[in-house]
């Protein structure tokens, strides 16, 4: 019995890993084949689809799109989070417990229906096809992200250290610049990544609100994929996992990841 | 009674000045200045949005493919239609997030009893896998259950098949795909209630002699109800919402209300239509949200 369980244990990682891993494995293994063909192990190996994906002004620009649509929805989910999470935590208004709970409304919301409704908004403004669209839209999306992990920060904030320094005479301001700021510096950071990365990688809501005329690299996957495998998809797909995985391990680096994501810190 | 007036005038006009004060306190003041800007993103780019929802959802439809101001219901009637679409995407939504749960639960258990290095690998592992879009995961599916270098292959090698079939696409490559999807999505919310779990409880029960197998199912399973309820409730919605497994991976027999709704949206323009096809789905996926509420609520005994 006692060995039964460490075995069974570790089969059981293993085989979860293994399912997880495998289709990462088989598409970054087909990026490296030298055929156009698709083949899995790859035959000679080598880069070519690298430089043909790095080449080709199409996929080089739904990428430059994308990381420039994921880096302003980022900052700008981070604009919208840091005032209202700072507004509940220090003023407990109500206002602000209102505007918490709007950002947090679009975890209960199919995806689907969050498209309908930015489509049916942008429509309405008669403002189509611009890249302001999916920024603004990924934006208010994604805000719960940072709003939950700026308002995880604050709760590690003692609020005995802020009432010491505004008995010493700082002001709210200069608490916030160079107390607070500093202590809230990895849930932001955090924040940040996550919309980042989640902006990235969106498809259905880039694509309904301006998926024509604002191409970013998911929406140019999904296309060619009804036209057939092309192996510089693959390429695309492992550039994505490299920012997912670098982003990731960067707040591992900078930050505590169990804390970061709820849990009990060592 | 004039007397009376002038008395509630009285009241009305400090009333009034004590909420001018109020407002133009360095309290409100401040909180106005924060607060101004969220508050027009919020509300104006996405309350008034899901209230425009509504609205189109009952309007008559346009020729240019908008709507016209009146209200009709006959979207409503239409979206009755599709009620087959609709109970198949609620039926794949509720297996997807009960598989997903039940491989979920005990492998972030696992994740969040080991030591820091490996539980931070696997975070980190989870959190690529979920964040890597649907799209590519779809496309990933594909080229795995592809005839050419599939799985099929695979069990070609191993003898168990004749010659490599594509297995795609079926009703099979949709479902591994949706709960590939929701596995790390529930790994992460699960994540928080599993980790703050009292570890003493365990210890107890271990010194107590029950096994590992025996105190997961009767301490560390009876205490995570609350976070497998939400699990399952946000797994049920990303499931409800699926566009892209179920239209690169399925037959159109396995078209999900989501494929209905875009194409109602982009092919046909019909607008009002695809907003009512939207309540009609955001009603279900509230009703199957709020039953789960329900059903997990802890029953009283009498003492």
């Amino acid at each position: 019995m006692r060995l039964i369980a460490p075995a069974g244990r570790f089969a059981f990682l293993a085989l979860l890993g293994l399912f997880m891993a495998a289709p990462l494995v088989v598409v970054t293994g087909a990026s490296f084949n030298d055929t156009a063909r698709m083949s899995f192990p790859p035959t000679n190996p080598g880069l070519t689809w690298y430089g043909a994906f790095f080449a080709d002004a199409g996929w080089m620009s739904s990428f430059y799109t994308s990381i420039v649509i994921a880096l302003a929805a980022a900052v700008l989910a981070t604009s919208i989070a840091l005032p209202v999470a700072y507004a509940v935590w220090k003023y407990r208004s109500r206002a602000a417990l209102v505007l918490d709970g709007i950002g947090r409304l679009s975890f209960m919301l199919p995806s689907i229906v969050l498209s309908i409704v930015f489509l049916l908004f942008w429509s309405w403004l008669g403002h189509t096809g611009r890249i302001e669209n999916t920024i603004v839209s990924h934006a208010v999306v994604f805000v719960a992200m940072p709003l939950a992990m700026i308002t995880l920060g604050l709760g590690t904030i003692e609020t005995a250290l802020i009432e010491a320094a505004r008995t010493m005479g700082a002001s709210e301001a200069g608490v916030f610049r160079t107390m607070i700021l500093p202590m809230l510096r990895p849930y932001i950071v955090s924040g940040l990544v996550f919309v980042f990365i989640m902006s990235l990688n969106e498809y259905i809501i880039a694509y309904m609100v301006a998926g024509f005329e604002v191409e970013t690299l998911p929406i140019k996957v999904f296309n060619n994929l009804r036209m057939g495998f092309q192996p510089t998809m693959c390429v695309g797909a492992v550039l994505f996992m490299l920012v997912g995985l670098v982003g990731f391990g960067l707040i591992a680096l900078i930050g505590d990841l169990p804390k970061l994501l709820g849990g009990q810190s060592e | 009674m004039a007397a009376f007036d002038t008395n509630t005038e009285a009241q009305a006009s400090s009333r009034m000045r004590r909420m001018v004060e109020r407002l133009s306190g360095p309290r409100e003041r401040r909180l106005v200045t924060l607060l101004i800007w969220p508050a027009v993103l919020l509300i104006f780019c996405f309350l008034l949005p899901l209230l425009l929802l509504g609205q189109v959802s009952t309007a008559p439809r346009d020729g240019n493919g908008l709507w016209s101001p009146g209200f009709t219901f006959a979207p409503y009637v239409n979206a009755l239609a599709d009620i087959d679409t609709l109970l198949y995407s609620a039926g794949l939504a509720l297996v997807v997030a009960t598989v997903g749960l039940i491989v979920a639960f005990p492998l972030t258990y696992l994740i969040s009893r080991m030591g820091r290095r490996s539980q931070v690998a696997w975070l980190i592992f989870v959190l690529v896998t979920l964040s890597l879009s649907d799209v590519l995961v779809a496309f990933a599916w594909e080229v795995m259950l592809s005839k050419r270098v599939g799985l099929s292959n695979l069990l070609v090698m191993l003898g168990l098949l004749d010659q490599p079939i594509s297995l795609v696409p079926s009703n099979g490559a949709v479902v591994s795909c949706l709960l590939y999807l929701v596995i790390p999505f529930s790994v992460v919310t699960l994540y928080p209630g599993l980790s703050r779990l009292d570890r003493c409880l365990i210890e107890a029960a271990r010194t107590m002699g029950a096994s590992p197998m025996r105190s997961f199912l009767t301490v560390v399973l009876p205490l995570s109800k609350g976070p497998m309820l939400t699990t399952f409730s946000l797994a049920t919605v990303l499931t409800m919402g699926a566009y892209v497994a179920p239209m690169a991976l399925g037959h159109p027999q396995n078209w999900t209300m989501a494929i209905l709704i875009n194409r109602t949206a982009l092919s046909a323009q019909d607008l009002p239509q695809a907003a009512a096809m939207s309540i009609v789905l955001l009603a279900v996926t509230l009703v199957l949200v709020i039953g789960t509420r329900i059903l997990g609520k802890p029953r009283r005994f009498p003492s």
